[in-house]
């Protein structure tokens, strides 16, 4: 085992290298550029043996990579915001073709105006397009991650596509360290990709041809199985992995000092992060206060949410925002524990844009909370600025 | 052929995938044999491939898939068939 | 090549869902039977839907990879990657798009393709319409056709796709017609012996979108190119040769047909002749077909920049 100490999209193009991909189609977009970068600096030095294509836009990264998984081959792409925007009609053809491609998004806003800064509207904007979408906090984490996706998404109880997804700057460009594996660990865990199906002149098959109301049902139905048993495999793989490499970042939810708290703080990525050293400081004031961090959001952890939230107040913190509705994970989560026992549920919006949001900025959203300032009906904007009555 | 285990859209090959086309049909193409010169401008002009060719380059109607487009009577230099209505 | 030497070999079964007619079918047929069996089809969104009939039952017996409408490059170049990887770079990786799927919406995907060296080819059966959605008007239909979004006739001249795709400096190049067979077919195993991006283009009259007897349809295509309003040409490395009657009608040895006999056979042009002649619309095509043989006959002469 050896130790790297880099940048999380460097850490990220390691944890890919490992993983032998044998197509990477990508096109540059800041944040992630540098993964994309990297592989194609690997390649070329002959460290990655795969073909790497230089397409022209998103859309056609999604669709070189979608026709090249169609082939029966392990494929990886990376992208950030508007990239992921334009990919939309690929990815949902990536789900509904059942094909295992492994996609880091960094979490970027959307424009206008430009903004290259974190946001996580773009990968919640695709949460129904039938990929799993997980969420990192840290360099180590998006390595890990990256060779437990693989694993995921070639299951055969899945066969769909996944999403990992990190914070712009925030992780993508700050340096952390991260324990690397050994190709042979890598290649013991994560066993060559055998296809479900592919496209071969020797077993001639049309894929993707009008199908009518007597079975485009079905098939919907059959994903959202894999989804389904996605939500038990994403544990599952994290605890083999652990006993494999001694490294865990959580299941669905990562639960951090759960035990006695009466308060949890929802939160993912980098604000997962911050949020630990929040509840700390809180717990150090007495305040009996948790984290739960949000590592997946589809498969959404609806069991998980009823199991944390019985008894307690939730406070979900949302660097997201559906307008006209709020935050994605306040909205979701009261739905997942309608009818909980004891359980209410607040929502702040944090960090919107890419504004900085400190541990200070938890403990005062939590302490809110706390001291009953907070209605849990009214998504609460942290930090809002006076818009002069706009 | 071997079926894969994937669910999603993934069709195999057949004859007659949208139906016996030949239901289709208003009008039926007969050849006067008697006429025919084997040059095979029917049988490569046939859209669907309801032109069968045999071994000896003669020429008949599959009549199951023909849709009744009528292009091989127009291409056929000796006007050697002729498009007659269905019953 | 002549009729007989056209493969015995059928790989579309009989029975699919095209309309009776259908010229896009029948340059299918031809080209899978120039290609053989080791071939992969993309085929974006396009009235090729219809002859991919509905699942689980399909008459291609080639693999066939449907493909969302922009991105029919962008996959054939992801075909392409894959196939290298698994050895099997033999194959044939063919886009099979319809003219919206390669003028308008697919065109970006398609000139990525060729910049980055696919080893692919590029087809494009142009109707002249959007056909599969009921006859809208696209890049590729020609001034003064009624569709159903250009009802007085559309108001612009196509666009010149061959001199796009020149432009992008392709070791094969070449413009058919199904109606005349034996050269598409030669013209289909031509690009398939040549490595790197290839575009071939066929002009397939489309009887429902163009208002005429389905049973005119290959006798439709013959007019176009009898008529100058279709050529038969081909590029290798840059070097442009018209083929056949095109051919015969820049080196003064056949005279173009009148352009009208090819309007007044479709209901697409009928508001050109009645209820009077609309003398400025005739003018207009004949301006621009003049101006286009003009062009021909100087790509004849010089080509164009070598690939």
């Amino acid at each position: 085992m050896t130790t790297m100490f880099d940048v999380g999209n460097k850490v990220a193009a390691k944890a890919v290298q490992l993983c032998r991909p044998e197509v990477i189609a990508a096109y540059p977009i800041t944040p992630q550029t540098v993964i994309v970068e990297e592989l194609a600096r690997m390649v070329q030095a002959g460290e990655l043996s795969a073909e790497y294509l230089c397409v022209e836009s998103e859309h056609s990264v999604m669709a070189a990579t979608c026709a090249a998984a169609s082939m029966g081959v392990r494929t990886f792409t990376a992208t950030s915001s508007q990239g992921l925007a334009f990919m939309h009609e690929m990815l949902h053809w990536a789900s509904l073709s059942r094909l295992p491609i492994v996609m880091i998004n960094v979490n970027r806003a959307l424009g206008p105006g430009w903004s290259i800064w974190v946001d996580e509207t773009d990968s919640m904007s695709q949460r129904d397009t039938g990929w799993i979408q997980i969420y990192c906090s840290t360099a180590q984490e998006i390595f890990d991650t990256v060779i437990q996706a693989f694993k995921l998404a070639e299951h055969r109880d899945v066969q769909l596509p996944v999403m990992i997804n990190y914070s712009a700057f925030t992780i993508s460009h700050t340096m952390m360290p991260a324990d690397i594996l050994s190709q042979e660990d890598v290649d013991a865990f994560l066993p060559a990709f055998e296809a479900y199906w592919r496209l071969d002149w020797r077993n001639p098959v049309t894929f993707g041809n009008v199908i009518s109301d007597e079975y485009a049902m079905e098939k919907r139905y059959t994903m959202y199985r894999g989804m389904e048993a996605a939500k038990q495999l994403i544990p599952e793989i994290a605890r083999e992995y652990e006993q494999t490499f001694g490294r865990y970042h959580g299941g669905l939810i990562e639960e951090y000092r759960l035990d006695d708290a009466e308060y949890v703080l929802l939160a993912m990525a980098a604000i997962g992060s911050e949020a630990k050293v929040a509840v700390d400081n809180l717990r150090d004031k007495g305040y009996k206060v948790g984290l739960g961090r949000m590592r997946v959001i589809r498969p959404f952890p609806d069991e998980e949410l009823r199991r944390i939230g019985k008894g307690r107040t939730l406070i979900a913190l949302d660097r997201n925002i559906s307008v006209g509705s709020g935050g994605v994970v306040y909205h979701e989560t009261r739905s997942a524990v309608l009818g909980v026992e004891g359980c209410k549920v607040y929502g702040y919006l944090a960090g919107i844009g890419g504004r900085d949001v400190t541990y200070e900025d938890i403990e005062g959203m939590a302490l809110k909370v706390i001291n009953g300032e907070a209605d849990p009906d009214v998504v609460g904007w942290w930090d809002l600025k006076d818009t002069g009555g706009k | 052929m071997e079926r894969y285990e994937a669910d999603t859209t993934i069709s195999y090959p057949c004859v007659g995938a949208a139906g016996k086309t030949g239901g289709w049909r208003d009008f039926k193409p007969v050849i006067d044999q008697s006429n025919c010169i084997k040059c095979l401008r029917c049988w490569a002009y046939c859209p669907e491939g309801a032109v069968l060719r045999g071994e000896d380059d003669s020429v008949s109607i599959d009549y199951d898939y023909c849709k009744g487009c009528g292009i091989c009577a127009r291409e056929c230099p000796k006007k050697a068939i002729t498009m007659e209505r269905e019953d | 090549m002549a009729i007989k030497d056209l493969a015995r070999q059928e790989l579309m079964h009989p029975g699919a869902g095209s309309c009776p007619g259908c010229v896009d079918l029948l340059s299918l047929r031809m080209t899978l039977k120039a290609l053989g069996e080791k071939t992969v089809l993309v085929i974006p969104a396009s009235c090729t839907a219809s002859i991919e009939c509905s699942y689980p039952k399909t008459p291609f017996q080639v693999p066939v990879l449907t493909m969302a409408f922009a991105a029919s490059g962008a996959a054939a170049s992801g075909v392409a990657a894959a196939l290298k990887r698994l050895g099997d770079d033999d194959v044939n990786v063919v886009v099979w798009a319809g003219d919206g799927g390669t003028y308008d919406i697919g065109l970006q995907a398609m000139s990525g393709a060729m910049e980055r060296g696919t080893n692919f080819i590029f087809i494009c059966y142009n109707n002249e319409i959007y056909s599969n959605t009921g006859i809208q008007r696209s890049g590729a239909t020609p001034f003064g056709a009624w569709t159903t979004t250009t009802w007085t006739g559309k108001s612009e001249q196509r666009k010149d796709m061959l001199g796009i795709v020149m432009a992008h400096r392709l070791p094969y190049i070449a413009s058919a017609s199904p109606s005349y067979i034996e050269d598409l077919y030669r013209k289909v195993q031509k690009a398939a012996s040549i490595k790197g991006p290839k575009y071939l283009e066929f002009h397939t009259p489309c009887a429902p979108g163009w208002r005429f007897p389905m049973e005119q349809t290959v006798e439709m295509g013959r007019l176009a190119v009898e008529c100058g309003a279709w050529p038969l040409l081909e590029a290798v490395n840059g070097k442009v040769e018209f083929n056949l009657r095109s051919k015969q009608i820049l080196d003064g040895k056949y005279e173009r047909k009148p352009i009208e006999e090819y309007l007044k056979a479709q209901g697409r042009f009928a508001h050109l002749f009645r209820p009077e002649r609309d003398e400025k619309a005739l003018a207009e095509i004949e301006r621009w077909l003049d101006a286009e043989w003009e062009h021909y006959r100087q790509l004849a002469s010089c080509g164009v920049a070598a690939a």
